[in-house]
C-alpha cells in the first residue's frame, strides 16, 4: 500500500514590498542586502489575512485537487506555524471548520520555527500510512515576524501550504518514497512568551544551524534511500533568503536547474513554516511523472525533516484545478510602502 | 639584562570556530607550543586577552587557562591592553626572562569574538576607544579609523584604490597560510565595491571578528640551547612598549601614529638596529590605513609614502620590505587578544625558514607591530637570527 499526496495547494497574499523601501528607512546598503542575500521584494499580508486565512486558502486549494476528498473523511489536520493567532486556542479548529471537516477528526497547531510546516506532512502521512485515519491534511504557514530594523525585517514573509495525504492509489499524485528528520538543541533563534518579535544568533543561524543541520538531514534521506542527486528531477531547501538554499543544494551536489522551480525565497521572501512546503507546491505545478523529489525543511532550535517524493501520473490532472503558485507569485501584485507595510504589520504601536 | 630566544610556537586555525570555547581555543594553542618547543614546564604563564568579561563571559583567565592546563599552582597573568594585549603579554615575558625572574615562559593571546552578536562585539571592541570622549557619542572603531583615513588622504593624497591596495597583497599573502581565516582572493575593484562602513573603508578595508589563540614559549639563550633545536636560534633583541593619547582629539597629528613611532624607537634602540636592516614585517592592519600608518611610524616609509610603497609593490611577499606575509589581521583574522601573539609567530617562522609557500628568502631580522585601540597602546618586538 502506498500512501502519498492527493491534493496540494499554496496561498500567497498579493501585497509586496520591496527590499530597497525597507533599507531605504533604515539608513541601510539595499545593493549590499541584495547580493548578500539574494532577496529583491517579499511578499505582506494584508489586514485581513493571517496563519488561519491563509491556510484556509492553501487547503481549499488543496481539495480542489484532490479529485472530490470529502472534507468529512479528513481524519486529522495540522496546522505548522510561529504566527499563530491566539497564543492559547488552536488555528486548527478554525481551519478545519471552515473547510468542513470537524467534528471528527484530530487537530494539532504545530511550532518548530520554521519547520512546524513539514511536522504536519510528516505526521500527516505516518497516520495514513498507520491506518488511523482515511485522510489527514499537514498545513505550513506563517505571517513571520521580524524586527523593525533587524536582518529579518529584509526576509520575514506571508504564505501557506497544504498537503492532503491518502493511499488511494487512483488518487495519489506524489507517492511518498521515504521520510528523515535530523534533530539537536542548537539554539540559533528563539522568541519567548511575550516578546513581539524572534531573537537570533546572527551569524551564528548559519553554518552551525542552518547549514549542518540541512546537510545532514539531506544526507540522510539519501544514505537511507540509496538516492544520489542526480537522480532527483528537484529538490526544495528551506529557504530563509535567497542565497543559502542555493548554496546549501550546490554543497550537496545538486544543480541550478534542480534547484531553481522550488526556489521562491528571492521574490517571495521567508515564509518560515510555509517555506519549503511552498516550494515544493511550485515543483509540484510543473514536475512530470516518475520525477523523484527532494524536500528538505530546517527549523531553528534546531531541526530538519526530509522527503523523497515520487510523482504520479494523476499530478496531469490536478494540478490545473487551483491557482499555481508562480502565478500567485508573478501576477496581481500590489506593492505597499514602508508606512502601509508597518501598518498592516501591526508595527505602529502606541504607549500604554 | 638576560638573551631571550623564541623556542616554540602554537597556533590554531584562526575562524568562527562554533564547536571550541575560550579554553579549548587556548589549550590548543598552548599545547602546540610547549610540543613545538619541548618543554612539558614553565615558570610562568602570560595570557593577552581583549575582553572575555564582554564577549565570554568570564573574567580571572590566569587561573582558568592555568588550571586547564594542569598547570594550577604556575604564575599566571592576564594582560590587557585591548587590541595590544598579545604584544603585551610578551613583553611582560620577556622582562620576566631578560629580568631573571623566570627562565621559561608560555606566552598566549586568545579572544573569543563570535559567541556575541555584531552588535554586543561592537561595544566589546568599542570599550578600547576613549568612552566619555569618544564611544559615548556614538562613534565605534571604524569610524575612528575612517577619520584618521580622512587626514591622511588630505595632507598626503592617499587614495581609496591604495588603501584597497593593502587588501589585495594581505588576502594574497593569506592564501598562502593555513591557519588564515578567510582564504579569499580580492581585487581592487573587489574593495571598492564591498559595502561602504565608515567613508573612505569599505566592508573590505577592515579586518574580520574572529576566534582565535596563539602561544609562544620564550625562555633564557642558556635553556634554549639545551633543548638541542635544530632550528636557527631566534632572540628577542628589541622590545618596545609606548602609549599615546586615548582620544583622536586629544592628538597634535592625525595623520600619524606616535604611540607606534616611540614604541618602535624603543625597541630599535633596545635591538641597536634601524628600520632599513629589517627583512620582515607584521604590523597591525585592523583596517587597511592602519598598515599604511603604521609601516610610517615604524620607520620603514616615510611620512606620506606608505601607501604609494604599497602600489609599488615594496611591500609584497616578493618586494623589497615585505609587510603581513601572514595575510595580516585582514586575511589572517583578528582575535584581538590573540593577535600580537600570532604576528611573533608569524615573524619566527619566517626566522626559522619554516613559513612555507610565504617564506621570505633569507629572512633573519623581523619586526612584529602590535596596537591597541585607535593607537592609544603599541608594541614592537624586533626578533633576530642569532650569529
Amino acid at each position: 500500500m502506498s500512501v502519498g499526496i492527493v491534493g496540494y495547494g499554496a496561498f500567497i497574499p498579493r501585497r509586496r514590498i520591496k527590499l530597497e523601501e525597507i533599507a531605504k528607512v533604515w539608513g541601510a546598503d539595499a545593493p549590499s542586502y541584495r547580493k548578500g542575500l539574494q532577496l529583491h521584494e517579499k511578499s505582506v499580508p494584508g489586514a485581513d489575512e493571517d496563519t488561519v486565512t491563509m491556510s484556509v486558502e492553501a487547503t481549499r486549494n488543496a481539495l480542489a485537487r484532490s479529485g472530490g476528498v470529502d472534507p468529512e473523511e479528513i481524519g486529522a489536520l495540522y496546522v505548522g506555524s510561529e504566527s499563530h493567532p491566539y497564543a492559547v486556542k488552536p488555528s486548527g479548529t478554525i481551519v478545519a471548520e471552515a473547510i468542513g471537516a470537524t467534528p471528527a477528526l484530530h487537530i494539532a497547531d504545530l511550532e518548530f520555527a520554521c519547520k512546524a510546516g513539514t511536522e504536519g506532512l510528516f505526521l500527516a502521512q505516518a497516520l495514513v500510512k498507520a491506518g488511523e485515519v482515511k485522510y489527514a491534511v499537514g498545513i505550513g504557514a506563517d505571517t513571520s515576524q521580524g524586527a523593525p530594523g533587524d536582518a529579518l525585517e529584509y526576509s520575514a514573509a506571508a504564505g501557506a501550504a497544504a498537503f492532503i495525504f491518502g493511499n488511494d492509489e487512483d488518487r495519489i499524485l506524489a507517492e511518498v518514497v521515504d521520510t528523515y528528520s535530523w534533530t539537536t538543541d542548537t539554539p540559533d533563534f528563539w522568541r519567548r512568551e511575550y516578546m513581539h518579535y524572534p531573537r537570533h544568533g546572527s551569524r551564528f543561524t548559519g553554518e552551525p544551524a542552518y547549514f549542518r543541520t540541512t546537510m545532514s538531514s539531506a544526507h540522510g534521506i539519501m544514505e537511507k534511500t540509496g538516492l544520489e542527486p542526480g537522480d532527483f528531477a528537484h529538490a526544495i531547501f528551506h529557504q530563509p533568503n535567497g542565497k543559502f538554499p542555493m548554496r546549501v543544494g550546490k554543497k550537496l551536489g545538486f544543480t541550478q536547474e534542480q534547484l531553481e522551480t522550488g526556489w521562491l525565497s528571492p521574490w517571495l521572501g521567508n515564509t518560515y513554516s510555509g517555506a519549503s512546503p511552498i516550494g515544493f507546491t511550485a515543483v509540484l505545478d510543473i514536475a512530470q511523472p516518475e520525477d523523484l523529489v527532494l524536500l528538505t525543511s530546517f527549523g531553528s532550535g534546531a531541526g530538519s525533516d526530509s522527503f523523497v517524493f515520487r510523482v504520479k501520473e494523476r499530478i496531469e490532472v490536478a494540478r490545473d484545478r487551483a491557482a499555481k503558485t508562480r502565478e500567485q507569485l508573478d501576477e496581481n501584485q500590489i506593492y505597499v510602502d514602508y508606512g502601509t507595510y508597518a501598518k498592516l504589520r501591526g508595527k505602529i504601536r502606541m504607549a500604554e | 639584562m638576560r638573551d631571550v630566544a623564541v623556542v616554540g610556537i602554537g597556533m590554531i586555525d584562526f575562524g568562527e570556530l562554533w564547536e571550541k570555547s575560550l579554553r579549548t581555543m587556548w589549550a590548543e594553542a598552548a599545547l602546540a607550543a610547549l610540543t613545538d618547543a619541548g618543554v612539558d614546564s614553565v615558570d610562568m604563564v602570560t595570557i593577552g586577552c581583549m575582553s572575555p568579561g564582554l564577549f565570554a563571559g568570564q573574567e580571572h583567565l590566569a587561573s582558568l587557562l592555568a588550571d586547564e592546563l594542569g598547570m594550577a599552582g604556575v604564575p599566571a597573568a592576564r594582560v590587557e591592553s585591548a587590541c595590544a594585549s598579545g604584544g603585551l603579554a610578551l613583553r611582560m615575558a620577556f622582562a620576566e626572562v631578560a629580568g631573571g625572574l623566570s627562565d621559561t615562559v608560555l606566552v598566549t593571546g586568545v579572544e573569543k569574538m563570535t559567541d556575541v552578536d555584531g552588535a554586543d562585539a561592537t561595544f566589546a571592541l568599542g570599550t578600547a576607544a576613549d568612552q566619555e570622549w569618544e564611544g559615548f557619542h556614538g562613534i565605534t572603531f571604524p569610524g575612528l579609523y575612517a577619520m584618521l583615513a580622512q587626514v591622511h588622504m588630505q595632507r598626503h593624497g592617499t587614495t581609496s584604490e591604495q588603501l584597497a591596495a593593502v587588501a589585495v597583497k594581505n588576502h594574497a599573502n593569506g592564501l598562502l597560510n593555513p591557519h588564515a581565516q578567510y582564504h579569499l582572493k580580492v581585487s581592487v575593484e573587489d574593495v571598492l565595491a564591498s559595502t561602504m562602513v565608515a567613508d573612505p573603508l569599505h566592508l573590505l578595508d577592515c579586518s574580520p571578528v574572529t576566534d582565535g589563540a596563539a602561544a609562544l614559549v620564550i625562555t633564557t639563550v642558556e635553556q634554549a640551547r639545551e633543548l638541542g633545536s635544530e632550528r636557527p636560534m631566534v632572540k628577542i633583541t628589541g622590545s618596545g612598549l609606548a602609549t599615546d593619547t586615548m582620544a583622536l582629539a586629544n592628538r597634535n597629528d592625525l595623520s600619524q601614529l606616535d604611540g607606534v613611532r616611540l614604541a618602535a624607537e624603543r625597541a630599535y634602540a633596545m635591538a641597536g638596529r634601524k628600520p632599513e636592516e629589517l627583512h620582515v614585517v607584521e604590523v597591525h592592519d585592523c583596517f587597511t590605513i592602519a598598515e599604511i600608518m603604521t609601516t610610517e611610524a615604524i620607520g620603514l616609509f616615510d611620512p606620506g609614502f606608505g601607501a604609494s610603497a604599497v602600489d609599488k609593490g615594496l611591500t609584497s611577499l616578493h618586494g623589497k620590505i615585505p609587510v603581513n606575509p601572514s595575510g595580516g589581521l585582514k586575511s589572517k583574522g583578528h582575535p584581538v587578544g590573540a593577535t600580537g601573539v600570532a604576528q611573533v609567530a608569524e615573524i619566527a617562522t619566517q626566522l626559522w625558514g619554516e613559513a612555507g609557500q610565504r617564506q621570505v628568502e633569507g629572512a633573519t631580522i623581523g619586526l612584529a607591530q602590535n596596537m591597541g585601540g585607535s593607537g592609544g597602546s603599541s608594541t614592537v618586538h624586533i626578533l633576530e637570527v642569532a650569529s
